[in-house]
Parts: C-alpha cells; structure tokens; sequence
C-alpha cells in the first residue's frame, strides 16, 4: 500500500510526515510529494494545510494539475483522503480567510472566522480540547468520546450539510472538528501532535 | 473545554540538556531527545527548547537534536534562543519543530514576525517578551536578558499581536530563577492586554505557582524548567495538583 502526503510547498508538514512513518513502520509506503502521476497511482492521500485559507489554495493552484489530480483521486476515484487543519477547510466550497477564496467544493460549506464573543475568548484556539464525537466515523475506530487533541486554529469550516459532522468540540461556541463523507474524511485538529491517541487515528486511516 | 496546558522546558546548550531531570535510571542525563521524550510520555501538553549555545561554532547542534526529537515526541514542540530571522525559521520548522519562539530579533526588527507568521502561518511564530519591572511598568529586555530596551513590556506585546504573532512567552526577569512564583501583575497585565494566548514563564517553585499562575496570571499556558528538572515534582502530579483546585487539564 501507498500512502501518499501532498507537499504543496506550504506550511511546515514535518510533524505530518513524522507522525505517519512512526505509525506505518515498514508496512506501509509513505510518499511525500507533489507529484501528479505519484498522487494519482496512491492508495490513500494526506492533504496537511498550515497557514491561512488562501495562502494553502494558493499554493495549490499554483502546481499545475493538482487540483485535478486531486478531484480524480478524491471524486471521481473516490480513495480515502485525510485533511487536517487547513487540509480539512479547502473542502469547503469558500474561505474567509484574508479576503473570499474559492476551495475545492467538496464537501459543501463555508470556512469563517470562530466568532470569540466580542473578545471573551482567545484566538487561535489554541491547545488541548475535548471531542465530541457525533458520528460513527472510520478513523475514530477505538477512539473514545470526549479523548483530547491539540488544535491551532482561528477558522472553522461550516458544512451546509449537518450530516458530514462526524466530530464537534466546545470553545466560544460548538466548532466542527471532524468531518466524514464517503471517502473524505478531515480534522480540524493536528492528529500528528495529539500524542498517542492522535497516532491511533493516522492508524485508522491508514488501515482503512 | 480547552484546557490549560503545562509546558516543561528544557535548556540546551551545544546539543546538551544543561539543567537536566535527576533520574537514576536515565541512560544519558545530558540528551535532551531523551529527557523531551519522558516529559512527553509524562502527559506534557508540550516541549520546549530553549537554546543557550553561546558560541557560534555549535549554533548548529540545535537542528539535530529537533529534527531527533521530532521523529519521537508527537505533541508540539517550540524551539526558541538564538533566532534571527525568516532562514532561522524555515530551518527549525523542517527539522520538525511546530512552533518557534522570537526574542531579539522580535524587538530588533519586528517585520521578522510580520513577514514569518504570513510565510509560515501565525500558529507556529511565538513571540518570547523578558520583562523587568520598573516602578509600575515592566521593560522588555533583549539578548538573554542582558540588555534593557526600555520599550514598555505591554504596549510591545500588544504590537507583536497586531504583527502577527500566535502566542507571546512572557517571561519576568526579575522571577527567573527564583523560584518564589510568577509575576502574576505582569502576566495578567499582558493577557488582559492582548486577545492571543500567554504562556507564563519565570519564577515557578511550587505547584501552587502554577495554579496562579493560571488563575491570577490568566495565562493560557504555564511553562516550568527547574521544578521538573531536578524532579520535585512529575508533570503528572502537576497536572493532578491542577486538577484538584478545579483548573480543566488533560488527564
């Protein structure tokens, strides 16, 4: 099996990588690239996202192809692909973020501003939060309700479709952290630096 | 709920732990992969390292052991001391560290944080603020704490939020190595100040530093070196600690 990382030249991805070659030992390939051909041919695709909302569809845009190889591999092939962070909000079909920019309209939503109650709460949300798992999802496989993870982010995506939810977690309001769909599944939260219980869920998707 | 998060740090000098955890059973005190790892296994909700290599020579001793650490510590890991600029930047995050923390080069040029958290996304650029009360203000000291800028501590702080900064280390010269508590005005001076996490740092000596720390200081975070280094206490029983005075903590 190949798992390929997409290394769109944004953001800092070696905690991701880190993380997936501790988990897949020598069993699993773990590629890292951007590579159309190398995407397309994959089992299983990471899409990382550190930075803003218009800064990660930038960088993705800006690779020739990879859009579309990614709308092959995800809709039209429809294989498993993870989205973490800012991975996980360019499913939405618009960002907020810096000025409006268009996402990759997977999953149908909007990615706004976390509203902080008129400053009452610090932005990023940043730290150890509690998930509320809402939905039975694949990578959440012998993951408890309520385990912790760590989060870094002042965004969060919206879906219109209150379905796709597969986890919530409670700061200034109830912010989605987990989204399911088919073959797409995303967090909000870094699952590469939420210790062991974090790992168990690149396990998951891994052994998906 | 978030919680509140308990930071050891660790100092590093020439790819050495200088003030080191006192466990028998360690293989070699001075590696500080080693001692980021039972920290990190002990429940700390992060690692930091702070790099007081003086000497140029051994400025990259840093890198390796980050990129070392990196490859066996999943929760973040801030790597502070010693950065210049966007370069310093780029180089810690691809050895794997998630966060980076500025100190002179912040006060120096502050167009570093400006123009690294736009590259590189506010998450990872912490801003580190040594302050030293004078009279009723606090003045931000630079290069380790050896030179006094005179910029007041907390109209500073407000500026690296504006610039870009996703976290600000504030660290009270005057506590540093005292272990008589946080200077918790200043803390909760700056955090009521600035609408972006404070990590509190300087003076820890017990656990109930730490609950003030959080309590009074309302710092999001509170960062310790000495009280776990020479093991009075575990990260563990601070959290525990924590949790009995009703602070929310990851357990």
């Amino acid at each position: 099996m190949k798992v390929t990382i997409v290394d769109y030249k944004s953001g800092n991805i070696s905690s991701v990588i880190n993380s997936f070659k501790e988990v897949a030992k020598d069993k699993v390939n773990i590629e890292v690239t951007s590579d159309l051909n190398k995407i397309k041919s994959s089992d299983k695709v990471v899409l990382p996202g550190q930075g803003s909302f218009k800064s990660c569809m930038d960088a993705l845009n800006n690779i020739e192809g990879l859009v579309d190889s990614l709308n092959e591999f995800a809709i039209s092939s429809k294989k498993p692909l993870l989205g973490i962070c800012v991975g996980l909000q360019m499913f939405a079909d618009i960002g907020y973020e810096e000025t409006e920019t268009r996402g990759l309209g997977w999953i149908s939503g909007k990615v706004s501003k976390i509203d902080n109650q008129n400053g009452k709460y610090k932005l990023p949300h940043i730290g150890w939060n509690e998930i509320n798992i809402v939905k039975d999802s694949k990578i959440f496989k012998n993951i408890e309700n309520k385990s912790h993870m760590y989060f870094v982010h002042s965004y969060e995506f919206i879906p219109s479709d209150k379905n796709v939810i597969s986890a919530t977690t409670d700061y200034s309001t109830n912010i989605v952290c987990s989204v399911g769909k088919e073959n797409l599944f995303g967090t909000q939260f870094h699952p590469e630096k939420s210790d062991k219980i974090g790992l168990k869920i690149i396990d998951n998707f891994i052994n998906l | 709920m978030l919680k509140s998060r308990i930071i050891p740090c660790l100092d590093v000098k020439s790819g050495r732990v200088v003030k080191g955890i006192n466990f028998v059973d360690l293989k070699d005190a001075g590696d500080p992969v080693e001692q980021a790892k039972i920290y990190s296994d002990g429940g700390a909700d992060e690692i930091c390292f702070l790099d007081i290599t003086a000497s140029n020579e051994n400025r990259d001793t840093i890198y390796n052991v980050v990129e070392k650490t990196s490859k066996k510590c999943f929760v973040p890991l801030t790597v502070g001391g010693g950065v210049r600029g966007v370069d310093d930047i780029n180089k810690l995050l691809n050895c794997g560290a998630d966060k980076v923390s500025i100190n002179t080069a912040a006060v120096q040029n502050p167009e570093v944080v400006v123009d690294s958290s736009k590259k590189f996304g506010s998450q990872c650029i912490v801003v580190a603020i040594d302050a030293k009360k004078n009279k009723d203000t606090w003045e931000v000291f630079t290069h380790g704490g050896r030179n006094n800028t005179g910029i007041d501590a907390v109209e500073f702080a407000k500026k690296m939020e504006n610039s870009g900064a996703g976290e600000l280390l504030v660290t009270s010269m005057d506590r540093d190595g005292t272990q008589i508590g946080y200077d918790i005005n200043l803390m909760a001076k700056i955090s009521s100040k600035v609408n972006i996490p404070v990590i509190a740092s300087g003076g820890v000596g017990n656990l109930d530093h730490l609950v003030d720390g959080i309590k009074l200081g309302m710092a999001s975070a509170v960062l310790a070196a000495s009280i776990f280094h020479y093991g009075k206490y575990s990260v563990k029983e601070a959290k525990e600690y924590l949790d009995s005075k009703g602070i929310p903590v990851r357990i």
